[in-house]
């Protein structure tokens, strides 16, 4: 592993981790670091358990062995209080977004504020208004329900409610899935923004190449139920594992590179 | 975690306002200083202010935008009024909110509290109308399709009619069982308190038999059905709204009423008569245990009498009602099922509603065939 810096660096370790769902074996022996203040990208083939990995973190998932440590303290070891204390400093986008169907987005995005910080109201409005706008949705949009919202507007709202309580640590799962180029650029951008002015870190499962060139600082590829390789996107490509090959090497991977060397040219 | 509080001093330095913010301004200190800082951005809109945030510790997208806030509320002259001693981060962070300050409605906009209850009622007439006229298209649409599959009866997707009559028939006799060899019991019971009075003892038989055969043992059935199969159509097939399903099968050029409600409908309509038989069965069994325990009517005394009294018809109109109470439940379950939209919401209040309303539509209709069968003296 490329794991050597001060143990105080990582924010999320991840050691000899094993997750099963009854007889089927997600993972085994999976070791992971997250340091403090970067952006990881997951990346992996259908299947690898990318997302499983992810909610094995935030604690949805019960592992069968291994440890897992976020913010230095084992969630599932930890007492009540502890695992709150936690989850108020973790934001989390899910795939589908995983609004609450009956509340509208400012609401949803003033849920964790209100049950956490006890504001008065109209700040708490203000604190939405303000992630609704740095999501990047228009502010008609706070007033709406989820259901009346595109998927790449639900995405935005999620992601609006996941900064609610300005956490250090932002769990992305596949964020700009079902998001157009433009809208995705733009998701990127704001992910690296929030990373540089908040001091974020953060956890993002993806599949888009762009999106890794754009914003990851480390990349960790998911196969053969542990993590292959992990490091900065150049050091990764040149590993030899044939699914790293294909996935660098395959028209859309040369397209984003290419993409990325007109940038750099330009 | 020490106690940290987000502070605030304001000055006057050479007439213009002077704000010096301290402390700890995140989102979780700003609560107690909200009010006093609306106050003061009230009271100096359009005066000058210097913001100096050299002595803030901690800052976070909350404290920055309410800084932020009152800057923009208090500025005049772009030249004088400033933000100084920002640290780089701090710098970053209230550069980032600036451009996100606009407000945005937390709730629909809400009107006149009156004219919302008008709005709400005539919305409720308007669409209980439409909703009539729905119901009464997807029963036209219902009967054409099973017109259609029944000419081409290879079309019956047998296979879903009999795991709907598992599931909605053969799963649903113990209960329905129980329940009404408990109503038949309880009837007898109050007979005899009732009937012992008067001597009349053996009228609990046809007590029993009339009350069991003719209403009881299909309107427990039904009653049942109702709540346990016609709620699982609405939320299954909503599910599979919501989930998109019900597209997929029609862009797969498969008809949903075919492939989702017609099984449904054949399977409680072959089902529910077979269910209210083995209702009216156990009722009689639990009555006559009755009457056997408490008024030493026997078991056989009870038969000959049903045999001599009760004509046959008693049994024919509670059968009869069996399949028009199916095909009511299991229209409106499906068809509730096929309105669901969207969300978690509406699939809860649609599977409420689909039990409400098919035990509503299956009690008229009982009082119906009770007028009916009373005219034609059966």
């Amino acid at each position: 592993m490329t794991a050597n810096g001060l143990a105080s660096d990582n924010i999320i370790e991840v050691r000899g981790l094993k997750t099963q769902f009854g007889e089927a074996v997600i993972h085994e022996n999976l070791d992971l670091d997250v340091k403090r203040g970067e952006i990881l990208g997951v990346v992996g083939g259908s299947g690898t358990g990318k997302s499983v990995l992810m909610r094995t973190i935030i604690g949805l998932k019960r592992p069968s062995a291994g440890s897992i440590s976020v913010f230095g303290v084992d969630y599932f070891d930890a007492d009540a209080k502890t695992q709150l204390d936690i989850e108020r400093r973790w934001g989390v986008l899910f795939q589908g977004g995983a609004l609450f169907s009956s509340l509208t987005v400012a609401q949803n995005v003033m849920a964790p504020v209100q049950e956490h910080l006890r504001l008065p109201s109209a700040l708490a409005q203000d604190i939405a208004a303000l992630k609704i706008s740095m999501s990047g949705l228009p502010a008609d949009a706070g007033s709406k329900y989820p259901s009346e919202l595109s998927g790449g507007m639900q995405k935005r709202a999620g992601l609006a409610r996941a900064l609610a309580l300005d956490p250090e640590l932002l769990f992305l799962d596949e964020p700009t899935a079902g998001l157009d180029p433009i809208g995705a650029a733009k998701f990127d951008e704001l992910i690296v923004n929030l990373k540089k002015s908040l001091g974020l870190t953060v956890f993002m499962v993806t599949h888009d190449l762009d999106t890794l060139h754009a914003s990851c600082d480390r990349i960790a590829v998911l196969a053969e139920k542990r993590v292959i390789a992990c490091g900065p996107l150049e050091e990764v490509r040149r590993s030899p594992h044939p699914w790293i090959k294909e996935y660098f090497g395959g028209p859309r991977g040369r397209a984003a590179l290419d993409a990325k060397g007109a940038d750099v040219g330009a | 975690m020490q106690a940290a509080s987000a502070l605030f001093d304001i000055g006057l330095d050479n007439g213009v306002l002077k704000m010096d913010a301290k402390g700890d301004w995140r989102a979780r200190n700003l609560g107690p200083i909200d009010g006093a800082l609306r106050d003061f951005e009230d009271d100096s809109t359009g005066r000058d202010i210097v913001i100096d945030v050299s002595n803030l510790e901690k800052l976070d997208t909350a404290g920055a935008m309410v800084l932020q806030r009152i800057f923009r509320a208090c500025t005049k002259r772009t030249e004088v009024s400033k933000i100084i001693g920002a640290s780089p981060a701090h710098a970053a962070l209230l550069e980032q909110v600036a451009d996100h300050l606009a407000p945005c409605a937390v709730e629909p906009a809400g009107r006149n509290a009156f004219l919302m209850m008008m709005n709400r009622l005539g919305k409720g007439v308007i669409d209980a109308y439409f909703a009539s006229l729905e119901v009464l298209s997807f029963i036209g649409f219902t009967l054409s399709s099973a017109a259609k599959v029944i000419t081409k009866p290879q079309r019956v997707r047998l296979t879903s009619v009999f795991h709907h009559m598992e599931e909605a028939g053969l799963n649903a006799v113990p209960i329905i069982g129980l329940m009404s060899f408990l109503i038949g019991a309880v009837v007898a019971f109050m007979g005899a308190k009732i009937l012992r009075q008067f001597g009349a003892d053996v009228f609990v038989v046809d007590l029993v038999a009339v009350a069991v055969l003719r209403e009881f043992g299909v309107l427990l059935a039904a009653i049942l059905i109702a709540g346990r199969s016609g709620s699982a159509f609405t939320a299954q097939i909503g599910t599979m709204k919501i989930r998109e399903e019900i597209d997929a099968l029609r862009v797969l050029g498969l008809d949903p009423m075919e492939v989702l409600v017609l099984p449904r409908l054949f399977a409680l309509v072959i089902m529910l008569p077979v269910l209210a038989f083995l209702a009216a069965m156990l009722g009689i069994l639990g009555g006559g245990l009755v009457a056997w325990a408490s008024m030493d009517i026997s078991p056989v005394l009870f038969l000959t009498r049903m045999q001599e009294t009760i004509v046959m018809s008693n049994f024919w109109v509670g059968i009869i009602k069996a399949p028009f109470f199916a095909f009511v439940i299991a229209i409106i379950g499906c068809f509730q099922g096929m309105e669901v939209e969207g969300s978690a919401e509406s699939l809860g209040q649609r599977v409420t509603l689909s039990v409400v309303q098919s035990l509503f539509l299956v009690i008229v209709l009982d009082a119906f065939f009770a007028m009916f069968f009373l005219e034609i003296d059966f």
